[in-house]
């Protein structure tokens, strides 16, 4: 449970204040979670968020150690500072929980998304979706006459731009995996 | 040594390692195997209840009265659903309770067979952790598996579900010893730099209080006694909310009563007006804190509980101290005594003065009668002749009642009091009072009910005369849903939808078809006698005591309002609660 700082003046204001809470500040945290790779336990740590209705803005989950069973799911997040601290001490108190790290406070992380995005245009379009392409570095990972599916790996911002890009050039079909995070150096 | 054997014959050895004596249980197709090795066997006793809700608050109240955990075996389906508002309770109140579930064969689950329910899935989020087992080799290292996580750190319940094939093959069993339980060890020894800072404001606090529930019961009867040494030595005053009672005795000198929306008048002034605040195994919950931005606006607060997701959850405070309250306790008493057994003794002194005066205000004095039972007359009467029996133990229901039994019974040791205060279940009194008696066969217990609520689980009578359970059913009748008749005079003008008791059954003869006594009252004059009565009968007794219909619950706080905000039993209640405190509940 050592993902818990219980440092004085870590929340200043209640998790479940009933009053409107606009006035706090609503900051957004990527969360590791370390989980028993169970039957369940992706429902339950889903189930903890609408019960107690936390926001879950991008979710991966995958078995990272086969001979310990574990899973390790990767949580973006908003809320405000108490409701934060109030997530990580729920999630740290699931008995398939071993470990909660906030990457977004405990320094320097970084964070990647994989996407595939379906683009179908001929002519100028499909030329300039391809020069567009190289520019992010995204690769084609198939093709036909009339369409192409480009694999782009990078931050939510730059996958978000890409695809933005793309809109008015043809761009039918997104499929993204969700953010995965790791904190930076050793 | 490990042994082979078949799964249902190891839910019973495993239960036996555990030292479990009892199980509440209802039998069903799917638990057919682990009934019939119920009736090979003779240490474990099983309880045949008669409804599966009623198990569940039967074993929690086990547990309550007991210390030790809460067993309960239900079958597939309609068995496992009806466990679902026991497995909430006791999930609100931290009992640690183990339910075991029967299930359709693995090989049919998915397939909407007969009595099939989605166990696991409708109770993951009203459990601590719940396992389905789909091989029997996994079965009992389970079992143990859930009794630690039932017990450990703040406790709850768990469930397993038991497919029937998994119950007829044959396993390797696992010891209790063997079972790997390692990687939930919650902390249970606070941090001596956060107790010493604790300690240091005692020394100087001029307005203190301890402010304790019900993780001190949870703790041990060690806690109890370790808090008893600390307010005794401390002499601040001491209050505790309703799971609380008993954790410091009634008659001690430092008790302000109980706090919060039905608490004292000295105890929540006492809370409002402080300027340390030391929380002990309680959580702030919104029934003692009234409205949170006008809670006890000038104290420092210290909170000492076993569970990081209670601190800073609904009130910010100034120590947090994570741990278990026997643990902490002892460090701190070492810590306080190691530098002098320090207090600001002038200005507590000023401070007791002060709450003398909020005690003289007599906040719990109410107009008696002499032609009809009030309840608090009643309660009063029933503790006078009861408080001296030298094994007492009381469960409630929900409601007025259960809100004077914890303003005008005394609770002097902890583990006597059992009531439903997180989720407030109507219902919760009959079956915890055969759950209580089954653990303490010779003990006095007493359900305080409304009759609204005792028809709830009212079924659970005919568990009392097959066990011979002497309970004694104690229901303060005023016809009414009173607690909601209550709310409907005091917020939707007066408009009582809904909330009376219509053709409710003659209780003496419905005892009397249980094979129980009953006894009716409704002249004060008559009330000891009738009560003496009640004592004095060596069987299950219904007592129907008519009381006044329209008394309201006071000191209250409503909904919206600070605990200097209170009304009191003469105050005017009219618009007593604005538009926002309507809202809320
Ligand atoms: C299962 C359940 N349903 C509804 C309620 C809402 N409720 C709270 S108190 C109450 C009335 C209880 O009446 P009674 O048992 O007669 O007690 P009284 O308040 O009259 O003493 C009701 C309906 C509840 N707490 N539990
Ligand atoms: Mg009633």
């Amino acid at each position: 449970m050592n993902a818990l700082s219980l440092k004085k003046g870590s929340s200043r204001k209640s998790a479940y204040n009933l009053k409107n809470t606009t006035g706090d500040t609503i900051e957004t945290h990527t969360l590791a979670v370390l989980v028993d790779n169970e039957a369940g336990v992706l429902a339950r740590v889903i189930g903890l968020f609408s019960g107690r209705g936390y926001n879950i803005d991008s979710l991966t989950v995958a078995e990272i150690n086969h001979e310990d069973n574990q899973s390790r799911i990767t949580i973006v997040t908003t809320g405000t500072p108490s409701v934060i601290v109030q997530i990580k001490a729920q999630l740290a108190r699931m008995v398939a929980v071993h470990d909660v790290h906030d990457l977004t406070v405990e320094g320097p992380s970084v964070e990647r998304e994989l996407a595939m995005i379906k683009v179908v245009s001929k002519g100028d379009n499909r030329v300039e979706a391809l020069r567009t392409s190289e520019i992010f570095r995204a690769s084609v990972v198939d093709t036909t006459l009339e369409s192409f599916v480009f694999e782009l790996t990078g931050t939510p911002e730059k996958i978000d731009a890409f695809v933005e890009l793309m809109t008015p050039l043809g761009l039918v079909d997104v499929a993204r995996t969700g953010v995965a995070a790791i904190s930076r150096g050793l | 040594m490990s042994k082979k054997m078949t799964g249902a014959d190891m839910v019973i050895q495993a239960l036996k390692d555990q030292g479990v004596d009892t199980v509440f249980g209802y039998p069903g197709g799917a638990v057919l195997p682990i009934y019939d090795a119920i009736f090979q066997q003779s240490d474990i006793q099983h309880i045949l209840v008669r409804h599966e809700q009623g198990a569940t608050h039967a074993a929690e109240a086990y547990a309550r009265s007991t210390g030790k955990p809460g067993v309960v075996l239900v079958t597939s389906g309609p068995g496992a659903t009806n466990a679902v508002t026991g497995l909430t309770d006791a999930l609100m109140d931290s009992i640690p309770m183990i339910v075991l579930t029967g299930q359709v064969p693995t090989f049919m689950i998915g397939s909407d067979a007969f009595q099939e329910a989605d166990t696991v899935g409708i109770t993951r989020p009203c459990t601590k952790h719940n396992w389905l087992v789909k091989e029997t080799d996994k079965l009992s290292e389970t079992i143990h598996q859930a009794f630690h996580i039932a017990t450990s750190g703040r406790p709850g319940p768990v469930l397993i579900d038991i497919p029937k094939d998994v119950q007829f093959a044959t396993g390797t069993y696992t010891p209790k010893a063997k079972a790997h339980v390692k990687h939930y060890q919650p902390q249970v020894k606070g941090d001596l730099a956060a107790i010493t800072e604790l300690v240091e404001l005692m020394e100087s606090a001029e307005r203190p209080i301890f402010y304790t529930g019900g993780g001190v019961i949870n703790s041990g009867t060690g806690a109890s006694q370790l808090l008893r040494d600390l307010v005794k030595s401390t002499d601040f005053p001491i209050t505790s909310t309703l799971m609380g009672l008993g954790c410091y005795p009634a008659s001690g000198k430092n008790w302000l009563g109980m706090l919060g929306m039905h608490g004292t008048y000295e105890a929540n002034l006492a809370m409002h007006g402080c300027d340390l605040m030391i929380n002990i195994g309680a959580r702030f919950d919104d029934r003692i804190t009234g409205v949170l931005e006008k809670f006890s606006p000038n104290s420092k607060k210290a909170h000492i509980d076993i569970d990081a997701s209670s601190i800073n959850k609904v009130i910010h405070v100034d120590v947090p101290i994570l741990g278990d309250v026997a643990h902490v306790l002892e460090d701190l008493l070492k810590v306080w005594k190691s530098r002098g057994r320090k207090t600001n003794s002038a200005a507590v002194k000023k401070w007791w003065g002060q709450i003398d005066e909020w005690r003289a205000k007599k906040c719990l004095s109410y107009t008696n009668s002499d032609k009809i039972i009030k309840p608090q007359y009643a309660l009063e009467r029933l503790e006078a002749l009861t408080k001296n029996h030298p094994d007492r133990y009381i469960t409630t229901e929900v409601g007025q009642h259960q809100m004077w039994a914890a303003q005008y019974l005394g609770f002097e040791d902890p583990h006597r009091w059992m009531t439903s205060g997180g989720l407030g279940t109507m219902g919760y009194g009959v079956p915890a009072s055969v759950g209580v008696q089954v653990a303490h066969p010779d003990a006095l217990v007493i359900n305080v009910a409304g009759e609204a609520s005792w028809m709830m689980n009212m079924q659970e009578m005919g568990t009392c005369t097959q066990y011979n359970l002497p309970t004694k059913q104690f229901i303060l009748n005023n016809e009414r849903l009173g607690m909601v008749r209550q709310w409907q005079e005091l917020l939707h003008g007066e408009r009582y939808s809904n909330s009376w008791s219509e053709s409710l059954p003659d209780f003496v003869k419905l005892a009397e078809a249980f094979g129980g006594k009953g006894i009716q009252c409704s002249d004060p004059a008559d009330l000891d006698d009738a009560i003496m009565e009640m004592l004095a009968y060596d069987g299950p007794v219904i007592f129907d005591c008519l009381v006044e219909k329209h008394e309201n619950c006071f000191p209250m706080i409503p909904s919206g309002k600070a605990h200097n905000e209170m009304l009191m039993g003469d105050a005017s209640t009219k618009d007593a609660i604005d538009a926002e405190g309507m809202t809320l509940v």
